[in-house]
């Protein structure tokens, strides 16, 4: 049987901060801002959450739901641009947290936002070959913008694993295509704290060339057209490029409503387009074809054209928190919390 | 902590690992090697099996930490907790994505996997278990799962925590 998603689950931290309260800070129109980039709110990692601690709440979500036995898993690889260690791998951790270790592969994956996609490729080719029963990529980032950078604004945290196996599948995977060029619309050099961005240049040759000619590759590959598919997902750094991005390929906004949710937790980077299609998945029934396009600067994207099949009927949802639980929950911080939450306070003695 | 000392508890402090004496069905954590329960405790030699904890439990009682430990300072106040494991075992525990005010013994808790401390700033980062709230004071949540399968014998004697 070919290879698909056998299981997964999302974990966005329970923190959220406004736009408003942001520009209040920084003497912007917070709540313009908000509405261009159409992001309402952000999620805010507590002091003690990190890419290792959402990338194992989610697996083990994940796990729980499919009842997948830990120690058949693999491979596990995790996809993250804030990953704890610049040398020590978050997956090690991740696998001895849910007890996959000792007998896996594990490592980490940088992408910008589309490791998490690169980790499923990965994964497909290892389960498609029969090397592995079971390979799980994750998508998470804690990933922050400069004070008072217009990153500021949407970066937050969050992140979404996919189990992949070829026993009770999901939603199969029916094809998947990636598209990349050298394009330096945003980088973080080696020992810098805050991501540096080309401003308008993230647009029109980056995002919005790689997803669409993404896009438009993977849909005549499989000769469909944008009306085959009952849902779209894009990667989200904000609310408004994938919306962009939709119009210009002929999606509807129905197509989008579950796979858009940057708007209400903010660019979760490499999390952002895998906690859209766990949205998906949440709501999904049998026999709905959904596309996905994530997306990397620097810049790459990955398309993947996907079906969920009967085995959906009877998964288990129930553990765990549905995405949509935290679209709709949160608890709002002032400016001067989340500073201290996110280390933007200068201590002394550092 | 030496890297060593936290590496050899790390079974305990990300698994919830304990043990369990198949003799009597009392659940340890830490886990033991002899059961204190059994009357001989010669019975339970070679009897003790690992067990993993769900991670569901109450709060038994707490307090709420305003002076705080070292590396803890960006989280107070913060509440530290007897937690009551459906198990039997008593863990002692933070109890994270709460509003102090909100902590109340009985609250229904599950454990969640969070860093616990850093070295400084170049050091080993420890990560361990910690407890949140099943259900947020804003709404209900659905049920949690165990991070991993347990055995599905349940206690039978009334278990108690390790001393």
């Amino acid at each position: 049987m070919q290879a698909g998603i056998v299981s997964y689950g999302a974990y966005v931290p329970r923190y959220r901060i406004t736009p408003e309260e942001i520009g209040r800070v920084w003497g912007s129109d917070g709540a313009a801002m908000g509405q261009s980039l159409n992001v309402h709110r952000k999620s805010v990692p507590s002091p003690d959450e990190d890419t290792i601690t959402i990338s194992t709440e989610s697996l083990r979500t994940a796990l729980v739901r499919g009842a997948i036995d830990p120690q058949q898993i693999g491979a596990i690889y995790v996809g993250s641009e804030s990953h704890p260690y610049a040398v020590k791998p978050t997956a090690t951790v991740v696998a001895q947290a849910v007890g996959a270790t000792p007998n896996l592969t594990a490592a980490d994956f940088e992408f910008a936002c589309k490791a998490g996609t690169a980790a499923i490729q990965t994964c497909l080719g290892l389960v498609g070959a029969d090397m592995i029963r079971y390979g799980v990529a994750i998508g998470t980032d804690t990933s922050q913008g400069a004070p008072g950078d217009a990153l500021e604004y949407s970066a937050s945290a969050g992140g979404a694993a996919f189990v992949i196996g070829r026993d009770r599948v999901i939603c199969r995977v029916l094809r998947t295509l990636s598209y990349t060029t050298d394009t330096p619309d945003f980088w973080r050099r080696e020992g810098q704290k805050y991501p540096s961005h080309g401003g308008r240049f993230t647009g029109e040759p980056a995002y919005f060339r790689h997803v669409t000619e993404c896009a438009r590759g993977i849909m005549e590959a499989s000769g469909t057209t944008p009306k085959d598919y009952r849902h779209v997902v894009f990667h989200q750094p904000n609310g408004k490029f994938p919306q962009r991005a939709g119009k210009i390929l002929g999606f509807s906004d129905e197509q989008m409503r579950y796979g858009l949710v940057t708007p209400f937790i903010g660019n979760t980077y490499s999390g952002a387009a895998l906690i859209g299609l766990a949205n998906v998945l949440d709501h999904a029934g049998p026999g709905e074809r959904i596309l996905m396009v994530g997306y990397g600067s620097g810049a790459g994207s990955d398309a993947f054209d996907l079906e969920t099949t009967e085995e959906i009927r009877s998964y288990d949802r129930s553990f765990g928190r549905p995405v949509e639980w935290y679209l709709e929950h949160g608890i709002e911080l002032s400016y001067a919390v989340y500073a201290k939450f996110r280390g933007k306070i200068h201590m002394g003695g550092e | 902590m030496s890297i060593a000392r936290f590496w050899r508890e790390t079974p305990r402090r990300y698994n919830l690992g304990g043990s369990k004496c198949t003799n009597c069905s009392t659940v340890y954590f830490p886990p033991r090697a002899v059961c204190p329960e059994c009357t001989h405790h010669r019975q339970s030699i070679e009897k003790m099996v690992p067990f993993q904890l769900s991670g569901d439990g109450e709060v038994l009682s707490f307090t709420v930490v305003h002076d705080p430990a070292q590396g803890f300072e960006m989280q107070v106040p913060y509440v530290v907790a007897l937690v009551e494991t459906v198990e039997g075992p008593i863990l002692t525990g933070q109890v994270v994505d709460v509003d102090p005010p909100e902590v109340r013994i009985g609250l229904q808790v599950h454990a969640t996997f969070r860093k616990l401390r850093e070295e400084g700033k170049a050091g080993v980062i420890h990560y361990g278990y910690k407890f949140a709230p099943t259900e947020e004071p804003s709404g209900p949540s659905p049920p949690r799962g165990s991070p991993a399968p347990i055995p599905a014998e349940p206690p039978s004697a009334q278990p108690r925590a390790p001393a």
